[in-house]
């Protein structure tokens, strides 16, 4: 404690000196609720418990995150005050939550909060009040409208853009494709389902066959077998990685070869490819933005040494298998990022703006080629992906890193 | 015709799980009447047992082995330290206790195992067993195993005096305490049985379903209605349950799918079986109200 | 049964009425977010005493309260979104939709008892979000997508924030269901509803029509779960099928369970319970690994088990039941009996199977 507030004096003081060298306009600290000279709060829902509570390793790990930049001296002489609660994926838990952050709270900001209906769920609330909400953890295609909400900014690739990606590719290498869709029966599901019919357009009537399966079904085998029996020789793969290991294993065990595009939520190979049983996912294809940590290829890279030597000494005890916390680190550095760049002046409306100001920055484990760029019309940091092929026991980049801009 | 064989197989396939996780269900139910909400969770942690000892080196059966026999002791133990304080508390409190057993043992076994799916191997040749194309060998495993475990139970309840005595002290423990039944203990070893039936249950269960801490959630369901369906006091009411759940779940999603495909129009599938599924098995409880291999008992007033 | 005294629950309506007035003198005490959470508090209160009257007064059992609560909170919300009622207008269609849906439900239900009435109730509460979902209600329903609504403007111009006119709107429907449910139960009704709990046949011979009881209750516990789903609707500002998945129907028993089955005290205590549990069992996980340094990682949810093991230790018979007896055992000399106030539903259910 003594430490710290010793810290935080010295840092005041050479910020004075600082000041008087400059022009008063720009030394002028600025704060709103949640920041001050010593500390940034910031606030974070995530559900540890329940059906969801798999995701809860982002949250962990973002803490981690926040302990280790503490503990190299915070940003600009400031801690990160991270606060985190357990919403359980429930959207009425979450409103409670996020209020309970904002007003008793009293945070700057909440970032990553984590879920497309829990989101929703607070999406008007936090525009009302106009607290950011910063890169939100769900590819839904809502987050990024400034113009009817400015205080809402998502993160990774959307999954309607994506799922364009896909319908184009088929179109462009598939002949006479006839097209089966197995997908998760909620707003995910639906947001590829939707996407990937508009990359379709005329073409729609090429889906033969598209069946649903809810989180609480054991298997999705009746469902692979429906799809088989329609007779397509393409598969889209909208599920989360245990459903889209059993579908494409029951798929190779019931001898249905069909081409597979397999959503980008399930590209690890840890936790995907290799429980389908690696013969029965030769081809599929994917699009990624992110590294996989289970992929070989990278194994050498230096942003995944760096990540894999963080892990270990910050995150002990963390699985170094999953790609959650590949994401978690990654947008925790963008969020990093924009406090640096928003200096002494930690208002709301200056935290959006810088926000809302990345020049092809370059995020640690974002794949090659891959930066992250935003400005006030575009709410959207990570837009681009590469398509891959499995092949072996790893993925394989193919083409160029496609932009949402230009498909 | 085709997909109809693969949705029975199938189903058969599913039900054979239900069936399972049933027969630990009516196991808790036989020997100390109560209805075990964690029994899903426990049998994951079980699971987590077995595979957590494969990774240490040991062989599948092995690990199967001792897998079985620590979920035992874990069973007499949680009646005996966390249930025994409780045996004179209203049914629901003893519900609610259950529930948070299951909080506890998932999130354990997400704080120690974490998350993520793993693969967990199948113990059953893959070559020259199983039908190809319509049932794989694990399935049929499955099926096979559930069907020696409820022999096994069956002759265990029948001819040994032990069995008899555990159901002896559940049905009357005054009675049987008269006749020298330790009511106490037998409470006990039937909350162990049926952790071993459940943690057989997890393990056939984690291979097709993988192995992860939410694993069981979705299959306790299903189990549930199972063991009520065929009579939640009968083990082989328990087995036949699980089958017929799991059939007629594959059947309305084929039914439906046939109507789609002969008018065009969708009325039930993939979202919907459940429910039906459902809808049909409590319609045939109100015409049977003590499930189909239940028996009435009438009660004096 | 035990219930507020009356000066008790003067104190109580008073302080109901006058604390949010004071929120211009005591800001931080009494903050807009506080105000909120003591409504949710409310209108979980109102679910559990719903689930109160089914269980705790008729006997019933359901594990699929969670059902009406979504049916409640959607009729609201299509009201609302598609006709632009009013808010307040909805809850006597929300009330009047869930007595019709429990009603019916109730009749097959009749013929079901202990597990087999779970199961039942458990199969509805598994149905409902999946026919949120179905592919013709989407038009309705908003699938998956859910609905978004607006919170509730404060009336007449009254000088007071939408929190604290939350807080009154459900304060006054609260108040008067629970006077409405102690009325009922102090009835002739009332007391038929409560032989049946106890001695089923008994109450059959003696001319009781149990089978009317029985669904009746069934339609009235269901309004009220629905009311309560219908304000949610309000408060939250946001429906969604996946605010109501199964473990709802769960938290209502727990709430049920830990406030007191067959108290209407103890479901006010449910209510508060079921909003408090896991923002407690959060802190007290933070606070073991944080202060006390525990190295193991302490999730919530396994404190949040640990927490019910032990309150069903050290009160089998709820908060309400176990501070009845506390109070009890304080005055020593008791004038009722505590047989009245433990339910027969809650002791071993009668079993309509067995094994051979």
């Amino acid at each position: 404690m003594n430490k710290t507030s010793r810290r935080t004096f010295v840092a005041g003081v050479s910020a004075a000196a600082l000041l008087t060298g400059r022009s008063v306009a720009f030394a002028q600290k600025k704060y709103d609720d949640g920041a001050s000279d010593t500390e940034i709060k910031i606030g974070h829902t995530n559900p540890y418990s329940g059906p969801a509570s798999a995701y809860g390793v982002i949250g962990k790990t973002i803490q981690a995150y926040w302990k280790s930049v503490n503990e190299a001296g915070g940003i600009n002489g400031r801690k990160v005050n991270f606060i985190t609660y357990d919403d359980g994926y429930s959207p009425p838990k979450t409103v409670e939550l996020v209020r309970q952050l904002v007003e008793q709270d009293k945070v700057l900001c909440t970032f990553n909060t984590l879920g497309t209906p829990t989101n929703t769920a607070i999406h008007k609330y936090m525009n009302q009040k106009k607290v950011p909400m910063l890169f939100v953890a769900t590819g839904a295609s809502k987050w990024g409208k400034p113009k009817e909400f400015p205080w809402t900014m998502g993160y990774q690739p959307d999954y309607h853009t994506e799922a364009v990606i896909y319908a184009k590719h088929l179109l462009a290498n598939v002949k006479d494709a006839k097209i089966a869709v197995l997908m998760q029966n909620d707003d995910y599901g639906k947001d590829y389902w939707e996407g990937f019919k508009e990359g379709l357009g005329k073409e729609g009537n090429r889906v033969v066959k598209h069946v649903s399966y809810e989180v609480t079904d054991p298997t999705v085998d009746s469902q692979v077998i429906q799809l088989k029996d329609s007779g397509a020789n393409v598969f889209f793969n909208i599920a989360t990685p245990k459903f889209a290991a059993q579908a494409m294993r029951k798929a190779g065990d019931i001898g249905w070869k069909p081409v597979i595009y397999l959503n980008n939520v399930s590209s690890s190979v840890a936790s995907t490819m290799k429980p389908a049983g690696f013969d029965n996912v030769q081809g599929v294809i994917t699009a990624q933005y992110l590294m996989d940590p289970t992929d070989k290829q990278w194994a050498d890279h230096p942003d995944m040494k760096m990540w894999t030597e963080w892990m270990k000494k910050s995150n002990p005890g963390a699985s170094l298998d999953d790609a959650s916390n590949v994401f978690a680190y990654s947008v925790s550095f963008l969020m990093h990022e924009t406090l640096k760049k928003c200096g002494d002046n930690l208002t709301r409306e200056n935290l959006m703006k810088q926000a809302a100001n990345h020049q092809k920055l370059k995020v640690p484990l974002l794949l090659p080629g891959i930066t992250v760029n935003t400005s006030p019309t575009d709410y959207y940091p990570v837009q681009a992906v590469q398509l891959s092929r499995f092949k072996g026991e790893t993925w394989e980049l193919f083409g160029d890193v496609m932009h949402a801009e230009s498909t | 015709m085709e997909q109809f064989l693969q949705q029975l197989a199938s189903g058969l396939a599913n039900g054979a799980i239900y069936a399972c996780v049933a027969l630990a269900l009516v196991m808790i139910y036989v020997s100390t009447d109560h209805l075990n909400f964690a029994q899903g969770e426990m049998a994951m942690f079980s699971t987590y047992i077995s595979w957590q000892l494969m990774t240490w080196g040991l062989s599948f059966w092995v690990a199967f082995i001792l897998a079985v026999a620590f979920s035992f002791v874990l069973g007499v133990l949680i009646e005996r330290v966390i249930l025994r304080p409780l045996h004179n508390a209203p049914v629901l409190s003893v519900v609610v206790v259950f529930i948070g057993l299951l909080a506890i043992c998932n999130s354990v076994a997400g704080a120690i195992w974490s998350y993520l799916i793993k693969e967990y191997p199948s113990p059953f040749p893959k070559s020259s067993f199983g039908i190809a194309g319509v049932i794989g060998p694990h399935q049929l495993g499955v099926v096979l195993v559930t069907l020696i475990v409820l022999t096994l139970l069956f002759a265990f309840f029948r001819f040994t005096p032990l069995g008899l005595a555990m159901r002896a002290a559940a049905q009357n423990p005054q009675m049987a305490r008269l006749v020298g039944v330790r009511v106490d203990w037998m409470l006990a070893l039937g909350w162990g049985l049926a952790a071993a039936v459940g943690a057989v249950a997890g393990i056939m269960v984690a291979h097709i379903v993988y192995l992860d801490p939410n694993m069981m959630g979705g299959i306790l369901l299903y189990a549930f209605a199972s063991a009520l369906v065929g009579g939640i006091g009968n083990p082989g009411g328990a087995v036949v349950g699980g089958f017929i759940v799991g059939v007629l779940e594959n059947m309305v999603a084929y039914a439906g799918n046939q109507i789609e495909k002969a008018t065009g129009v969708y009325i039930i599938g993939n979202g919907e079986k459940l429910t039906v599924a459902l809808i049909i098995v409590i319609f045939v409880l109100t015409v049977k109200p003590a499930g189909l291999f239940g028996r009435v008992i009438v009660k004096r007033v | 049964m035990p219930a507020f005294p009356k000066k008790w629950l003067i104190v109580l309506l008073v302080l109901g009425v006058v604390v949010p007035l004071l929120q211009p003198v005591l800001p931080n005490l009494v903050s807009d977010y506080r105000l909120f959470l003591v409504s949710t508090m409310m209108i979980a209160a109102i679910a559990v005493l719903g689930l109160n009257l089914l269980t705790g007064f008729n006997g019933q059992i359901s594990l699929g309260h969670g059902a009406f609560y979504a049916v409640g909170a959607y009729i609201a919300a299509i009201l609302m979104d598609q006709a632009n009622f009013p808010y307040w207008a909805t809850l006597p269609f929300a009330a009047v939709l869930c007595f019709i849906v429990g009603y019916l439900f109730g009749l097959p239900a009749l013929k079901l008892e202990g597990h087999y009435l779970a199961l039942a109730t458990f199969a509805l509460a598994l149905a409902v979000p999946q026919i949120l979902k179905y592919k013709w209600l989407e038009g309705l329903t908003g699938g998956v997508q859910g609905i978004v609504l607006n919170k509730p403007e404060v009336p007449f111009g009254l000088p007071l924030s939408e929190d604290q006119w939350l807080y009154y709107y459900c304060f006054i429907v609260m108040v008067f269901l629970y006077w409405a449910a102690s009325n009922i139960l102090k009835s002739r009704s009332g007391r038929a509803m409560m032989a049946i709990r106890d001695y089923h046949i008994a109450a059959d011979t003696m001319g009781i029509d149990t089978a009317l009881y029985k669904t009746v209750t069934f339609g009235i516990s269901a309004a009220y779960t629905g009311i309560a789903g219908a304000l949610s609707a309000s408060a939250i500002a946001f429906v969604a099928p996946d605010s109501f998945n199964f473990f709802l129907s769960i938290k209502f028993l727990i709430g049920l369970v830990v406030g007191g089955v067959g108290s209407l005290a103890g479901s006010l205590i449910g209510g508060v319970f079921y909003v408090l549990v896991d923002n407690s069992a959060q802190a007290l996980s933070t606070f073991v690994k944080n202060d006390l340094g525990l190295q193991f990682d302490l999730s919530a949810y396994t404190v949040f088990g640990i927490l019910l093991i032990v309150l069903m230790y050290l009160m089998p018979m709820g908060i309400a039941g176990g501070v009845y007896a506390l109070i009890r055992s304080f005055r020593r000399a008791a004038p009722v009996s505590p047989e009245r106030s433990a339910p027969a539903a809650t002791r071993k259910p009668a079993q309509a199977g067995e094994s051979h």
